[in-house]
């Protein structure tokens, strides 16, 4: 029964929790972690196993929230005995693949911690081997250690792993260790020292998404597990969750509100074009997406004619095998296709020139059929079957309704205007959070913010992504979060600073009934597209900011709410417009277009001049926008540095 | 025509259907609504019953609801109507749709 068929059958329906609007819990910690996704699960236990009283602070239900909470079929670039490819090297092919725009801090951190904490997963229930020798002998396989291995089967860096298993394994282990998990709850600002902004952090606040009560956390350290900002250019009213990549709770709170304490972050300017966030196309990952999970799969044509793939240097590969085979003189093969060295094989680069002069006839398929039965089964099963997002709607109701991958070809919406990363795609509709890397908190290398004991881990960090990283972050940012809380005292809260907080919490309670959350947040969307979209300048960023300040000030009081989730969406487009402005001020702060962030500034139009390849710092002092630059490497030496501060 | 009472409903929203239940499966014991990251689902006023779907477009179709089900064909989720995808029989040439 849906919500209508109920309502005519029974009445309107009262909202089924207590609605407790004002009435305040406080809840002291020695470590807070904010966000119950990969990184702040790792951080809570790592911290818990330090015996100190740690308090989790969740949006969503940590059981499966966040972006790994449904899965992860790859757990990529470790470094383990059983390969020699280090972690300098490792962190190498990502400052390729991004010309230098890596946060080679944490990748480094992670690639360093990877293997230990992908042991601990074992240890808290998670599956990482292949106990049940279900791929015997297949060439992905360690025959002794039983670990299965993605991509690149000779180097053998990037694990595939049943990550289905892995949140709940985080979530039991948080409950055993005594981590106090409160699910339900917004975090909605932080505390600091006398209620400066720029000083330490010595709390949080937080609104109970059901009930709507309001929190006041007291902490010794504070960890961000928050994740990043999603839904800045594109906003689908209709198609709305499915429209987003990371998970629907995930807009930015945590830059939001960092933001407004005085921290720095970077790389905000970023974006690309994107076809998926307008809700206009195929769920990621729901057909022969070619990007990881579905490696090395046999495409073909209409007709059934196979497409070729080829090596780095064009070499085409004639059996599945040499698909997953470093290059002749290559050393290892990354997860992503971008730069040479590291170059993972792709299909044939002109394919799309070699359909419109008719060589191939679209629809596109995935070809499992004629695969080696083990790479069938890897690809449908393993991988789609434990990959986040696609085990319930992919692999088993796919199944349900009769796919068998031996003998069925699954179409490709590749070139069709429906493929998620290609596509036909309006340069206007941009991404900045919802993929790959993202602008983020900036640290030093216990993972600590410029705000003392206010610590990041994840994809909250700039230019951070992956499961492996947040865990790996998670794990240490926890760690050096406990090691700071252990000599620090608790320091009174601010209560003028928590009156500020509970107003601005519950102002949407007093607005005006005229609009709902969702055409704020289009609005917000529509200011980016045009004001800071594709072309930008300083006039046209200008109007950026005064469109900005004009739905905050007149439209955000007419957004009405009438229950706690609501007021939950509501505040989560306040965040939106916050993080709206935080992009503006970055792109106005970067005098210089650049290729790799997909920065074009008409008003400064030469691409990447060597002066501002550089980080660019921004800090929200008072309401006064701060800035400074840090060289790219800024982070070196790695090795020193890390062994340093581990 | 039938009698039965005709409401003055607005428009609802698109996908309107994410999830379905059973009701002769489901004990309404709300263990979905519990794991579902963001709150699309809520308990049944009648206790017992399944639970109902209150903000359908915000569905972000990871199926954790259906994964921590303990009553299988209790709960099933729909991908929208336009993301549904296609598939062909390669010995027969039939075509297919995701139909659930
Ligand atoms: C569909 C999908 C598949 C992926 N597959 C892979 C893969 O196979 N391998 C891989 O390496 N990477 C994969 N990734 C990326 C990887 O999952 C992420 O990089 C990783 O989960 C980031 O971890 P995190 O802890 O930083 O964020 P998340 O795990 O997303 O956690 C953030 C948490 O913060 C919570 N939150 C947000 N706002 C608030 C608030 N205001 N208050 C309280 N809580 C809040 C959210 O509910 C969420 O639980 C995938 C991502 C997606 C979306
Ligand atoms: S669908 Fe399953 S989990 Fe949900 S209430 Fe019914 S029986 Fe419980
Ligand atoms: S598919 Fe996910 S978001 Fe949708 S109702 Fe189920 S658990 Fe909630």
């Amino acid at each position: 029964m849906n919500w209508r068929q109920y309502v005519k059958k029974y009445g309107l329906i009262e909202w089924p929790y207590p609605v407790r609007y004002g009435e305040e819990r406080e809840i002291e910690a020695d470590v807070l972690v904010l966000g119950g996704g990969i990184a702040g699960c790792w951080a809570a236990i790592s911290a818990a196993r330090k015996g100190l009283k740690v308090v989790l602070v969740e949006k969503g239900a940590t059981v499966k929230s966040g972006s790994g909470g449904s899965g992860c079929d790859h757990w990529l670039n470790t470094p383990h005995p059983g390969t020699d490819v280090t972690a300098e090297e490792i962190v190498g092919w990502e400052l390729e693949m991004t010309e230098g725009y890596c946060n080679a801090l944490s990748r480094y951190i992670a690639a360093r911690e990877s293997y230990e904490t992908l042991l601990e997963m074992e240890q808290m229930g998670g599956v990482i081997r292949d106990l049940k020798d279900e791929f015997k002998g297949a060439p992905f396989r360690d025959e002794k250690t039983k670990f299965l291995f993605a991509y690149d089967y000779k180097s053998r860096i990037h694990f595939r792993v049943r990550g289905s298993t892995f949140k709940v394994a985080l979530h039991k282990e948080c409950k055993r260790l005594g981590v106090k998990i409160l699910d339900r709850v917004m975090a909605t600002g932080l505390l600091t020292e006398g209620g400066r902004n720029g000083a330490r952090v010595v709390g949080a606040t937080g609104l109970h998404c059901r009930t709507g009560e309001f929190f006041i956390f007291k902490a010794r350290a504070v960890v961000n597990g928050l994740s990043r900002h999603q839904r800045n250019w594109c906003f689908s009213t209709e198609i709305r969750g499915n429209a987003n990549f990371r998970p629907t709770q995930i807009v930015g709170d945590g830059h939001a509100m960092s933001w407004r304490a005085g921290a720095e972050f970077t790389m905000m300017e970023k974006s690309l074009p994107t076809s998926f966030a307008s809700g206009n196309v195929f769920q990621p990952y729901s057909h022969g997406n070619g990007i990881n999970t579905w490696v090395p799969c046999t495409m073909v044509d209409a007709n059934g004619k196979e497409i070729p793939w080829v090596d780095r240097d064009g070499r085409i590969l004639k059996t599945v095998e040499e698909r997953c085979m470093p290059a002749p003189g290559q050393r290892f093969m990354g997860e992503r296709t971008q730069g040479y060295t590291h170059k993972r094989p792709e299909l044939i680069p002109d394919l799309e020139e070699r359909i419109r002069k008719g060589e191939y006839t679209l629809p596109l398929y995935a070809d499992l059929t004629g695969m080696p039965e083990h790479e069938r089964r890897v690809i449908w099963g393993l991988m789609v079957g434990e990959e986040g997002k696609t085990r319930v709607p992919v692999y088993i109701y796919y199944n349900e309704a009769g796919f068998d991958p031996a003998r069925d070809l699954l179409q490709s919406y590749m070139f069709l205007g429906g493929d998620p990363m290609r596509g036909s795609v309006r340069p206007q509709d941009r991404t900045g959070g919802e993929i790959g890397d993202a602008g983020g908190l900036v640290t030093d290398w216990n993972l600590m913010t410029n705000l003392e004991g206010y610590f990041a881990a994840g994809d909250a960090l700039f230019a951070a992504n992956y499961h492996y990283h947040a865990a790996a972050t998670g794990r240490y940012a926890g760690r050096k979060a406990a090691e700071y809380a252990e000599k620090t005292k608790f320091s009174p809260i601010d209560r003028k600073q928590v009156a500020r907080e509970r107003r601005w919490v519950y102002r949407p309670l007093e607005n005006r009934d005229e609009l709902e959350w969702k055409e704020l947040n289009a609005a917000a969307c529509r200011i980016m597209q045009n004001y800071c979209g594709e072309y930008k300048n300083e006039e046209l960023l200008k109007l950026a900011l005064i469109s900005l300040r004009e739905l905050q000030e007149q439209d955000a009081p007419r957004v009405c709410v009438d229950n706690p989730h609501k007021l939950m969406r509501t505040l989560e487009v306040y965040n939106i417009l916050t993080c709206n402005e935080m992009i503006v001020h970055a792109s106005m702060a970067r005098k210089a277009s650049s290729q790799i962030l997909g920065f074009t500034r008409l008003d400064y139009p030469e691409l990447d001049p060597p002066e501002w390849k550089k980080w660019i710092l921004l800090r929200n002092e008072e309401g006064s926008i701060k800035t400074r630059d840090l060289p790219l490497d800024f982070w070196k030496p790695l090795k020193e540095n890390y062994e340093k501060n581990r | 025509m039938s009698e039965e009472k005709i409401y003055a409903f607005p428009n609802g929203c698109t996908p309107g259907n994410p999830v379905t239940f059973d009701p002769e499966i489901c004990n309404g014991c709300n263990l979905c609504v519990d794991a579902c990251q963001v709150d699309v689902l809520i308990p049944n006023p009648v206790k017992g019953k399944p639970p109902l779907v209150l903000f359908p477009e915000e569905c972000w179709y990871a199926g954790c609801c259906e994964g921590i089900c303990p009553r299988p064909g209790a709960i099933q989720i729909h991908l929208p109507l336009p993301q549904r995808v296609r598939w062909k029989r390669k010995d027969t040439g039939e075509h297919f749709r995701v139909s659930r």
